[in-house]
């Protein structure tokens, strides 16, 4: 925060916002104007600071926020007028909510005196987020206005981040005080704690020492809390493989020889064996979310916990921990490392390790070409990560195209992957893609969609147009709802009620691409595949969509159907891994 | 830790802000917890306000309840009552009456420390102070008379002996309670 900044000269609520947003290092603000809000856009234009992009719809604005957030890991920012303008918010914030990614909703409200008496463009705002935000405020008066913008930057970007609400009337904007930058945060309740409590380190370094077959656990916290250097020191340290889960990607390279994959219900063979058949979970800022352990009873039935989260709520919520740390993963595994380096007894795991290498050999994750010559989204998605490298950002929506992601892209490096991973929200990636190119403008955006997520944000390519925004975006079109599509093969015996989204040239992707101001590119032949990436990463001054047409029936391997234990993972449809080594 | 459920009475220590109360049920509700009272009201400092909570759940129930309430930024403290607090709640009741069986009415509301606070011919309304326990023993005693209305408050409760909740509550004791696992 820069230096406390007042001023006796009276601005209105509007200015005061603005100035506000100055002083806190806002600097990209996504949004949309509307009756209530309107106030706070007249000074907005004259900023020199704050850079306002115009999105097409508020959900855009809230995507974009969040994807400048994870690429930056600054706070985003959207704006919307009040009723209709917020409630677009809501899904945004309920997946920024899930996926602890900061940002600040700003959203104009009726004035106060209108309140509750179901005035036009009247939503309770804050009342309908409360339950996915970590706090909101309702400001009606103009001079309250720095501190809740402070206090929302604050809380949003620490401890576990997240989505806050700042609800402001349209009266507060318009009326005059004097504008005061708070000194100090009044916020007595809200104390994270970051330092992990060297006692319960301690034990969980003894846990580890004692460990036959230990597993690092590695969650999404250890990517906000930018600990991939410690982790891989802890890795290399002691030996012991690492699972990294969805949110995790990247936090520790795939190439690495101890990276196992991605647990859960689309996870590798080996990091969901390695789990179930672990005697010890070092959980690094992961939640056990459904996702990940299947049926929670039968989850890693012999596994000791350790628990390191910055949120204690996470601790025992779904798994008990026998070790449960506060912190910040940064500290915790920091901490882990100074004390098993000095430490004389190092694990016996040599025998666990060689075991996991032979899962991993017999059961590596991978596909088969369709044989009738049609292109395969495997194929198309892992040729884009080849052609393109580890080193470009990577957002997804929701869906098969998203698994196949997180099997087929190069994750090398930290926080490169952004998708919608706790709220599962369709409609994610294109906006979100926005915001990171707005975010890394000299890095590559690429945005593996699908079809049916595509056509639920796709708008927002024309703000990219507009504002100069060259994001690349490849729809994964296999004419369906593919994700459900494949859950009706399997559970409702093929009977696909309505997943067929019969996108066959309705909509033309390549001409809606053009009439949004894109570069429009199609590929349907395996030999074009290659030319058209090559083509789409040699344009870096417009947005380009590159429609992939590939096979329909494509599924996503390995998996465990939900509601059933992991040990049930199927590699291909009725087909089991073989466990061997049974006896370790 | 055990799957057993139990009765156990929080104080909620919160800022004094409106919309607080709204957060803390809205918390409870949509988390699935079971509270059998909440009651609110203000405490000796003008900016807090005292919540009180009495739910009977296990204890893996009741630590995620402490830990999510301690998430909302405006909740200060969080203690766990003993069981020898004192406990506390109101009740109003209208019993019917004749002239024939006033007399052993108040003598059962005398029993529990109640009194009659208004009368009509065919009307006793009667307010008692209490431990629930108590409230509802006497509870039953006027039933067969016939209770033509019934309110009753949230329990309110407070730790016995010298020591005040509201004590360095501007200080962390989530991470007391966090490493308390």
């Amino acid at each position: 925060m820069s230096e406390p900044q007042s001023t006796a000269d009276q601005l209105t609520g509007a200015q005061s916002l603005v100035r506000s947003l100055e002083e806190v290092g806002a600097d990209v603000v996504f949004g949309i104007p509307g009756g209530a809000i309107l106030p706070a856009y007249d000074p907005l234009y004259d900023s020199a600071k704050v850079r306002h992009i115009l999105v097409r719809h508020e959900q855009g604005a809230g995507h974009a926020a969040e994807g400048y957030a994870m690429v930056t890991g600054k706070v985003g920012v959207c704006m919307a007028t009040s009723g209709p303008g917020a409630t677009n918010l809501v899904t945004p914030i309920a997946d920024a909510h899930m996926d602890s990614v900061p940002i600040v909703a700003i959203t104009g409200q009726v004035a106060g005196p209108s309140i509750g008496t179901d005035a036009f463009q009247e939503a309770d705002i804050r009342g309908i987020t409360m339950p996915i935000t970590k706090h909101s405020f309702l400001v009606t008066h103009p001079e309250d206005i720095p501190g809740a913008i402070a206090s929302a930057f604050h809380i949003a970007s620490t401890g576990r981040p997240g989505p806050v609400l700042v609800d402001i009337t349209k009266d507060a904007l318009q009326a005059s005080s004097g504008f005061e930058w708070p000194r100090t945060l009044d916020l007595p309740g809200y104390r994270p704690v970051t330092k992990p409590h060297t006692k319960q380190v301690r034990e969980a370094a003894k846990l580890i020492s004692a460990s036959r077959r230990p597993v690092l656990y590695v969650g999404g916290g250890v990517v906000k809390a930018g600990a991939s250097k410690e982790l891989k020191e802890l890795a290399e340290l002691t030996g012991i493989p690492v699972v990294t889960t969805l949110m995790a990607l990247g936090v520790f390279p795939d190439s690495h020889p101890q990276n196992l994959g991605m647990p859960g219900m689309h996870g590798t063979v080996p990091a969901v064996g390695a789990l179930q058949r672990s005697d010890l979970l070092i959980t690094l800022g992961a939640r056990f979310d459904d996702r990940v352990t299947g049926k929670l009873s039968s989850f890693a039935p012999g596994a000791k916990v350790i628990h390191a989260d910055i949120d204690p709520a996470e601790i025992s919520k779904n798994r008990t921990a026998d070790v449960p740390i506060v912190g910040d993963c940064k500290e915790v595994i920091a901490e882990l490392v100074t004390l098993l380096r000095s430490s004389d007894t190092h694990p016996e795991i040599s025998e666990w390790a060689h075991y996991l290498q032979d899962l991993k050999k017999r059961y590596p994750t991978g596909f088969e070409l369709p044989d009738d010559g049609s292109l395969s989204p495997q194929h198309v998605i892992q040729r884009i990560g080849e052609m393109t490298g580890p080193d470009a950002y990577y957002a997804s929506g929701v869906g098969q195209h998203q698994m196949w992601s997180a099997h087929y892209l190069p994750w090398e490096l930290p926080g490169r992957w952004l998708n919608s991973g706790g709220l599962g929200t369709m409609g994610y990636c294109v906006p979100a893609a926005m915001g990171a190119k707005v975010g890394k403008p000299d890095s590559v955006v690429w945005g593996i969609d699908g079809d049916g997520c595509f056509q639920m944000t796709n708008q927002e390519l024309v703000t990219c147009a507009l504002e100069g925004i060259p994001v690349k975006i490849a729809v994964i079109n296999n004419q369906s709802l593919g994700m459900v599509r494949q859950w009706q093969t399997l559970f409702y015996g093929s009977r696909y009620s309505n997943t067929d989204l019969k996108t066959n040239r309705v909509p033309d992707f390549q001409k809606l691409a053009e009439a949004m101001g894109c570069v429009g590119l199609r590929a349907e032949d395996p030999n074009d595949v290659d030319a058209v990436i090559d083509k789409a990463l040699s344009i870096d001054d417009a947005p380009v969509v590159v429609e992939f047409v590939v096979h329909k029936d494509a599924m996503v391997w390995p998996m465990v159907a939900a509601g059933t234990s992991n040990d049930e993972i199927k590699v291909a449809r009725d087909m089991a891994p073989i466990w061997d080594g049974e006896t370790l | 830790m055990t799957s057993e459920l139990s009765t156990h009475t929080l104080s909620v220590l919160v800022e004094n802000k409106p919309g607080v109360l709204a957060r803390v049920s809205s918390l409870v509700s949509r988390r699935g917890y079971n509270i059998e009272s909440l009651a609110v009201g203000p405490t000796e400092y003008p900016t807090m306000s005292r919540i009180t909570l009495a739910v009977t759940v296990d204890d893996q129930v009741l630590e995620q309840i402490t830990k999510q309430l301690n998430k909302l930024i405006e909740v200060l403290k969080i203690v766990e009552l003993e069981e020898n607090a004192v406990r506390r709640e109101l009740i109003l009741v209208k019993v019917r009456s004749t002239a024939e069986t006033r007399g052993q009415l108040i003598e059962i509301i005398g029993l529990f420390g109640g009194k009659v606070v208004d009368v009509t011919a065919e009307i006793l309304t009667i307010e008692a102070v209490g431990k629930p326990e108590k409230l509802a023993a006497m509870l039953s005693l006027l039933e067969p008379y016939g209770v033509r209305e019934l309110v009753q408050s949230g329990l309110v409760a407070l730790g016995r002996g010298n020591r005040s909740m509201t004590d360095r509550a501007g200080r962390s004791e989530r991470t007391k309670a966090v490493h308390a696992v």
